[in-house]
């Protein structure tokens, strides 16, 4: 007969694999909270190239601010999403290794591509707005479309990550109700929500 | 059944098959590669191991192609799912009784 410390390893063997193998837990805590900043400076940079701040009226903005200033704030929103992809690619290689797993696996690609529709019809729907000249429609397209692509990923990582994506899809319909605080929805949303996420994570996974 | 003194069923007693078990009990199929990321074994011990679980009809296989590249996806039977249930309750039992 097999001593008692066996049979506890067995189990706890069967929980970690039945574990690692739905879900992708190498996600790190701290990607979102440097998200969560990135996306603060981002706003703020945004804000102080003369994004309005509650007070326009939303339409044809475009206009009003010019082509130049439209192209900074692009510029300024792919520098925030590279830094923020890079850093959490970089941060979960980091906690897979500590962990001894692969970043590369059948769970981390089921994440992916969980968030692959969602992000990529996103992505395009937000090219289509820039090409309408909807500017005012960029913030909420980009927070409905990522929260539902969090919305999704919740299957394949830490649960919470759903509840974010509910956030982010509010926030995201708030903004579009209201133009004007767009801004502002967009630093509650990917600024502080990540940070708070990010923290809640490393504090309840990773210590 | 293939059982042993304590109730245990003898497929599971290696580390390797009870992951096999274990990471289709929540998936409903998996890729030959995708079990050997999660074991991390080599090619032909995975496949033994997968090949004494097919003997005892826990797990089965569908072969397909995709593109010109054969894909071999795994599942769990419901033999199988009713003896893992059944180990781990026996597992539970065991531990509990030794406390």
């Amino acid at each position: 007969m097999k001593p008692e410390q066996d049979y506890t390893r067995d189990i706890a063997e069967i929980r970690s694999m039945m574990e690692r193998s739905s879900k992708f837990l190498s996600l790190a805590g701290w990607a979102g909270v440097m998200a969560g900043i990135y996306a603060l400076a981002g706003a703020f940079a945004a804000w102080w190239m003369g994004y309005p701040l509650m007070d326009f009226v939303h339409a044809d903005y475009g206009h009003t601010l010019g082509i130049d200033f439209l192209w900074n704030v692009f510029l300024v929103a792919i520098i925030v999403l590279v830094l923020a992809v890079g850093t959490a690619i970089w941060l979960s290689a980091r906690k897979a290794r500590k962990r001894n797993e692969k970043l590369w696996t059948s769970t981390s690609r089921q994440l992916l591509g969980s968030m692959a529709v969602p992000l990529i019809t996103g992505g395009l729907f937000l090219l289509i707005l820039f090409y309408h000249d909807f500017f005012f429609f960029w913030i909420p397209g980009a927070m409905v479309f990522y929260g539902l692509a969090l919305y999704n990923a919740g299957r394949f990582t830490y649960k919470e990550i759903k509840a974010l994506g509910y956030i982010q899809i509010i926030l995201g319909l708030l903004s579009a109700a209201s133009p004007r605080y767009g801004l502002i929805c967009w630093a509650i949303g990917f600024g502080v929500m990540h940070i708070v996420y990010g923290i809640y994570i490393h504090n309840k996974y990773e210590r | 059944m293939k059982v042993s003194i304590n109730g245990l069923h003898k497929a599971f007693e290696s580390r390797i098959r009870l992951g096999i078990m274990s990471a289709l009990a929540v998936n409903d199929e998996l890729e030959f590669n995708a079990l050997k990321e999660y074991l991390d074994v080599t090619d032909g011990n995975l496949a033994s191991h997968i090949k004494a679980l097919e003997k005892e009809k826990f797990i089965d296989v569908e072969k397909s192609f995709i593109g010109k590249k054969p894909n071999t996806r795994y599942f769990m039977t419901k033999a199988g799912k009713k003896a893992f249930e059944a180990h781990l309750a026996i597992l539970e039992k065991l531990i509990k009784s030794q406390k």
